[in-house]
């Protein structure tokens, strides 16, 4: 069967869309998991602090790839049978949900402790000065970061090949195999990241001046 | 327990020690050259040269905004078509280097940015020729000002390169997958290789610090 490059294109553009797809679920799931961290590392009790910090160390210390590798083989030992997509998306849910808990820490403690106080001496609980006061003033600044962060994930995605799911680089690999063109396959592949990630890297750099120039 | 044996301990053991040497050269030598690609990216990021400036931020640009597994495979399976066929450890080191300049390149610039123009001015005030301006007197304060950023990069570095078992370079993922299809212990094989991981992560940020004080003076975190 011969290959044009036509065929090639379209192949790997259909394959694009469950890279999307991955990254969309990792980013939403690893979005709620990340702010039960970013609020247990802001605990005013110490375990719970703790234990986020551990966490956070534990997957931001260890190669994504390994974690991919532990959830899939992990998983079946407690008797489930597993989906490459199942462990797919756990494992990127799970690294995301560290670096974005980190990330929004970060944005949460740029706002000054006064706001914090001024919230308090209105009388409002714990939850409320958060959620009133401090969250709207660190989402602010928390976008440009957020957006880098998902440029990462989006190329995280990748390494989802070698546990078998079907997106972007593992569809090139198939098609390598088939057509032995490997430099335009591969070629294609990296643009098509580029074309992606590319308008993300630079929305983030446009939000970051927009805050500190206004 | 099926086919476990004593004797695979003491290989395994062996086994994993030559992975962790394996991974431990890749990132010291990407260390040595990405370090230096990183500087002279920043410096033409930096450069009166329009063409030295643009081509630096495409460099950049791409790298940055594709992923390491991607840029491998098409060094070490999309290069021979150009008639450069490389072994793949070094394919594995090329694009380790390559990777992590693109980073570095935009952590280096960012600090030769946070040195006061007066600096400059003062090395031109008593008579120091531009080069050794930027090597002897701009370079090391910037260099101080973004360590920790550019420690962080290489640790991340080592992390990613865990991707290179898949090129068949014989680092600790590879063996440890090489003992998983012997032992069928995938997930306790994993689990220790992953903390082989973290304990080599954590000394990694601990030798560049010490590195970071010997050469840059004190007061590095």
């Amino acid at each position: 069967m011969e290959f044009t490059f036509w065929d090639i294109l379209r192949n790997l553009l259909l394959a694009a869309r469950w890279t999307l797809g991955l990254s969309l679920a990792g980013f939403v799931c690893g979005s709620s998991i990340g702010l039960l961290l970013l609020l247990a590392r802001i605990s005013p009790r110490k375990p719970i602090r703790l234990g986020a910090v551990f966490y956070i160390e534990l997957f931001q210390g260890t190669p994504l790839l390994l974690q991919l590798f532990l959830v899939f083989f992990g998983l079946p030992l407690i008797g489930l049978d597993v989906q490459p997509w199942m462990a797919a998306g756990l494992g990127l849910t799970l690294w995301a949900s560290a670096y974005l808990g980190e990330i929004w820490r970060g944005c949460v403690e740029a706002i000054h402790v006064s706001q914090w106080d001024a919230a308090a001496a209105l009388g409002l609980h714990r939850a409320y000065q958060f959620r009133l006061v401090i969250l709207p003033q660190a989402a602010r600044i928390a976008v440009a970061p957020t957006v880098g962060f998902l440029v990462q994930l989006i190329k995280a995605t990748a390494l989802t090949s070698i546990i078998g799911f079907s997106e972007l680089l593992k569809t090139s690999n198939v098609i390598t195999n088939a057509t032995f063109a490997p430099f335009t396959v591969y070629g294609v592949v990296a643009l098509i990241y580029f074309a992606i990630c590319f308008p993300l890297t630079r929305y983030s750099k446009y939000i970051e001046r927009i805050l500190t120039v206004g | 327990m099926a086919g476990f044996d004593p004797n695979w301990v003491v290989e395994g053991a062996e086994a994993l020690a030559n992975g962790v040497a394996m991974t431990v050269w890749l990132i010291a030598v990407t260390i040595l050259f990405g370090g230096a690609l990183s500087v002279i990216g920043a410096a033409a990021r930096r450069s009166r040269l329009a063409w030295c400036r643009g081509l630096a931020s495409g460099y950049v640009e791409l790298i940055r905004n594709t992923p390491f597994i991607v840029q491998l495979f098409f060094v070490f399976f999309g290069l021979p078509s150009l008639g450069l066929r490389l072994n793949a450890t070094v394919a594995a080191i090329l694009a380790m280097t390559i990777n992590v300049s693109a980073y570095g390149t935009e952590i280096v610039r960012a600090g030769l940015d946070a040195v006061a123009p007066g600096q400059r001015e003062a090395g031109r005030a008593l008579g120091l020729r531009g080069l050794i301006i930027f090597l002897f007197i701009v370079l090391p304060q910037a260099l101080r000002a973004v360590f920790p950023a550019l420690a962080s990069q290489m640790v991340i570095t080592m992390l990613d390169s865990a991707v290179v078992s898949q090129i068949a370079v014989r680092d600790l993922t590879y063996e440890a997958d090489l003992i998983q299809s012997h032992t069928f212990l995938s997930f306790q094989t994993y689990a220790l290789v992953t903390a082989i991981y973290l304990g080599l992560s954590i000394l990694l940020r601990r030798v560049l610090g010490l590195a970071g004080r010997a050469v840059l003076g004190p007061g590095i975190s």
